[in-house]
């Protein structure tokens, strides 16, 4: 599995911060609009993680305008400009489907501080 | 001019292209391999290059084969393969993946695939099995064997249960995705045939001209 890996190397994406399950992420992506390139960002709770190495993907949902909308996003892909934890969440398990099944107030992951300070 | 390497399967991955679209990928841990005899019109009848791969104990090695190593003056290798060429190659050369294959190309890999013992109808040629419920038991039989008294046998070919796998495959026309010379690693776009370790060959295509 060593080449493999060796090989996945070099396309991860070294600076990104550590997502966890329950997290209130900022997602900026790269959109290509014929030849001009723009910065459109996703936001949304992000409810699992599957798959290691650099095909490592997160499912980030969020609704919107009463819908709710899911988007399965490779962490590693180049077309992620840069992600930003927004707040951290208090959750106990590691994939938070239940959500999809609850609205309102019960949709709601609640925030878990962390301390700044290093 | 055709080219060829030889290789182990070492696993599969996605890869990002330069639009940033994951693409299924093959890491081959490829070369290097040593020439080990050419074969020439007069003397064979054909034209072709005798390769050999791979480390292999020196006691291992039965006498006819210690020969043929010795002939080429190289430490004996695990497998021997013989690939159609067109050039003439130094006995004793060594070959890199880089100085046969680039970003690009394309190539068909031949290997012994995964073996799946005795299978049936369902697993080997993918036929649609019975239903499930209503009662009717016949659940992954197979299906007719044919006609009743005329023609009164079942025919030759018919399609029945028996060993699936662990035979040469060849895949055709994959694209080359990237080579490195110095760490031996060939990737290849799709999938190729066998479990990962697995020897495969990688060939020019006979394909797209």
């Amino acid at each position: 599995m060593d080449l493999v890996q060796a090989v996945e190397k070099e396309q991860m994406r070294n600076a990104y911060p550590e997502v966890e399950i329950g997290d209130y992420v900022k997602v900026h992506l790269k959109i290509k609009e014929g030849n001009r390139e723009r910065i459109q960002i996703f936001e949304g709770t992000v409810i699992a993680r599957r798959g290691g190495g650099l095909s490592e993907t997160i499912t980030i949902r969020r609704l919107s305008y009463g819908v709710g909308v899911e988007r399965i996003l490779p962490v590693h892909s180049p077309r992620i400009n840069k992600i930003e934890i927004v707040r951290k969440g208090k959750v106990r398990r590691a994939k938070l489907y239940y959500l999809r099944d609850r609205v309102g107030k019960a949709a709601k992951v609640k925030e878990r501080l962390v301390s700044t300070k290093k | 001019m055709s080219k060829f390497m030889l290789g182990k399967k070492a696993g599969m991955t996605q890869l990002f292209d330069e639009n940033g679209i994951a693409i299924p990928a093959t890491v081959i841990d490829c070369g290097p391999v040593v020439v080990i005899q050419n074969k020439k019109p007069e003397t064979d009848g054909y034209k072709a290059v005798k390769v050999a791969y791979g480390a292999m104990a020196a006691r291992k090695v039965n006498k006819p084969d210690q020969g043929q190593f010795a002939k080429a003056g190289v430490e004996p290798r695990k497998v021997v393969r013989e690939f159609k060429s067109e050039d003439d190659f130094e006995l004793g050369q060594e070959i890199l993946v880089s100085d046969m294959f680039q970003i690009g190309d394309r190539v068909d890999v031949s290997g012994v695939s995964k073996g799946k013992g005795f299978a049936s109808t369902i697993k080997r040629y993918g036929q649609k099995g019975g239903m499930k419920t209503h009662g009717s038991m016949y659940h992954r039989r197979l299906g007719s064997m044919g006609s009743t008294s005329t023609p009164g046998r079942v025919f030759k070919g018919k399609k029945m249960p028996g060993h699936m796998g662990a035979e040469r495959v060849t895949i055709q026309n994959l694209d080359v995705v990237m080579v490195d010379g110095e760490r031996n690693i060939l990737v290849v776009r799709g999938a190729v045939p066998g479990p990962k370790g697995g020897v495969v060959e990688v060939r020019t295509t006979v394909k797209s001209r």
